[in-house]
């Protein structure tokens, strides 16, 4: 590449960069400073005029409910992940193999239901919740959460099962396997990093969510880091700003890691053909 | 999506037909009744609410009161204000975020070293919890504390005399259109990953020869652009705009935590007016009535997407 091309490169890609890492960036100098600097015009914001802190993250940790939320989110994302796996896997599986062209071509139809914004459907649910007497509990949204992660884990995971070659499993067809036995013990063990996708978007997408969480669950026991958060540590006019980025970084950074080393994995969940191209 | 399937193996697939269709339906049958339980019934609930009078105190929908939900609230000052916004939020959010994520995927299409760690800094708006990210860009863009008000003051740009000034701050979230405009721009910084994977896709799968032959030809990088790139990509880049518009206008959560709708209605949009209403307020079947002005536009989204993307894969 000539050398002014690719200095043009480096520099489009730093502003982007800068552009999607800013916020962060900020949140995590801000977490770590003592109030005197932080609530100060005068100075600086980018670096510490005062000498960083840990109080403000053992404060969200010892004196507020973050700690709760945190484990909330953990208990309902783990449960939303086993359901999703359980719904999603064979009903990709059905549509790359078992029911006909239509269900190879699916895919992007899939994908539009999990686009289906959840305003459009919380006040209905928030009436379906509180008729099965779940409202306010964790459980209103380990039930409502699928409705997000199994579409869009049967669409990763149907772009993974057609780029697995047929023939492997019928191979296994012709030695006299049944069709569910080459599904165990062919496509299974093939679909195993898709599966693994599906774990950590499911997980993801199950912690991301903010009008589920706000409406169907008002109590502090309950709430899970993404609307105890917002609401719990704003108390009306005071915010423990600090403490806010501190909360968020704690979630979002090994989020991003993960989805980062995704990254390629969900280029190719956006394409039809096997991975590799041309194969 | 982009190609159509090889359609190997569909000699031996035929011979055990029958029973992959029954086997094929049992293993779909869990996941399609749970989606129509907890997405398409309360779709028709949704519609049901809205021609009822129900509220929180009262949630049954036996009252039916036809339309008068709709026109009650088409008459309230807020209702053109939130659809003005939500049309200009979700446009302006989907230009910007198409152009910049035709770049950006003209950048990420290079093998570069680093390439990992720029992969994570640049997914990291999409993997962030939009509420978190929200609390993020609230003080990001606070009304004293605002490091981007800062970088303007030493850059001379704001303050006393100068180009934005008097004052010292912006107040990004006390202004009509500098509100909309923070709130298009977290849209564009959280939605840019998706929208870049998606044309991504497309960019890798036009073969590589046709850029070498660009080159070896001498065209520079705007001229490849725009004369091979952009026109191979139109029908992806109708995809990513569609998905793009149907999660934004959507989504209240930004503005729910940013401008919460104010100063006054100036920047309410129509999903948080249908939260405010019906959760809120208490007024389920109003709320749902707001909630389902917003599924027209919705469903021709929905709808260009998917023709664009099947007549794509059939060619």
């Amino acid at each position: 590449m000539p050398f002014m091309r690719r200095l043009g490169l480096w520099v489009a890609l730093l502003l982007f960069a800068a552009f999607a890492a800013f916020p962060a960036v900020w949140m995590v100098i801000s977490a770590f400073k003592q109030d005197a600097d932080l609530y100060n015009v005068a100075n600086d914001p980018f670096v510490y005029n005062l000498p960083p802190t840990l109080k403000n993250v053992t404060f969200l940790f010892t004196q507020t409910t973050f700690p709760t939320f945190l484990w909330n989110s953990l208990y309902v994302g783990v449960l939303v992940v086993i359901i999703t796996l359980a719904l999603a896997v064979p009903a990709a599986y059905s549509l790359s193999r078992l029911v006909g062209r239509w269900g190879e071509r699916s895919s992007i139809a899939i994908f539009m239901v999990y686009l289906i914004p959840p305003t459009l459907l919380f006040i209905p649910l928030y009436q379906i919740v509180t008729l099965l007497k779940v409202a306010n509990t964790l459980w209103a949204l380990v039930l409502v959460y699928p409705t997000i992660t199994v579409p869009f884990c049967t669409w990763l995971l149907l772009g993974f099962f057609k780029s697995i070659p047929r023939e492997l499993e019928d191979a296994a067809l012709t030695d006299g396997c049944s069709r569910w036995r080459a599904f165990l013990r062919v496509a299974l063990p093939l679909a195993l990093p898709g599966i693994a996708t599906c774990v950590v978007f499911a997980f993801a997408l199950s912690l991301s969510d903010y009008i589920y969480a706000a409406v169907f669950v008002s109590s502090t026991a309950s709430r899970t880091v993404s609307a105890g958060v917002p609401t719990e540590l704003i108390r009306g006019d005071i915010y423990y700003w600090q403490s806010l980025m501190a909360a968020a970084a704690i979630v979002a950074i090994p989020l991003a890691v993960a989805y980062g080393l995704l990254f390629d994995r969900l280029v190719k969940g956006f394409q039809s053909e096997p991975a590799g191209g041309g194969a | 999506m982009l190609r159509a399937p090889a359609s190997v193996g569909r000699a031996v697939r035929v011979s055990v037909g029958d029973r992959d269709g029954v086997l094929g339906g049992l293993m779909l049958a869990p996941a399609l009744v749970y989606v129509v339980a907890l997405v398409g019934v309360p779709f028709f609930l949704a519609i049901a609410l809205s021609m009822a009078s129900a509220t929180v105190g009262d949630p049954t929908i036996h009252r039916f009161v036809g339309l008068a939900n709709f026109g009650r609230v088409l008459h309230e000052s807020a209702f053109p204000i939130a659809l003005r916004n939500s049309v200009i939020v979700t446009t302006a959010t989907l230009l910007v975020t198409i152009v910049l994520a035709t770049m950006e995927s003209e950048l990420l299409v290079r093998d570069f070293r680093g390439k990992r760690l720029v992969q994570i800094l640049l997914i990291l708006p999409w993997a962030m919890p939009v509420s978190l990210a929200a609390v993020a860009w609230l003080w990001l863009l606070d009304s004293e504390f605002s490091p981007v008000d800062w970088l303007l003051r030493a850059a001379h740009l704001l303050g006393p005399g100068t180009a934005f000034g008097p004052a010292q701050h912006l107040y990004y979230y006390g202004r009509e259109w500098l509100g909309l405009g923070a709130v298009v721009a977290i849209n564009v910084w959280r939605l840019l990953p998706l929208a870049t994977i998606i044309v991504l896709a497309g960019r890798t799968s036009i073969p590589r020869d046709i850029f070498e032959q660009a080159e070896i030809d001498g065209a520079g990088f705007f001229r490849t652009l725009f004369r091979i790139t952009v026109p191979a990509l139109a029908s992806i880049l109708v995809v990513a705009s569609m998905f793009t518009a149907l999660v934004v206008f959507g989504d209240m959560t930004v503005v729910a935590l940013t401008t919460r709708g104010g100063p006054g209605y100036s920047t309410q949009v129509l999903p948080y007016w249908a939260y405010l209403k019906g959760i809120e307020a208490g007024a389920l079947s109003e709320g749902a009535a707001v909630a389902l002005f917003m599924f027209p536009v919705l469903l021709a989204g929905a709808i260009v997407a998917l023709r664009v993307a099947y007549r794509t894969e059939s060619r």
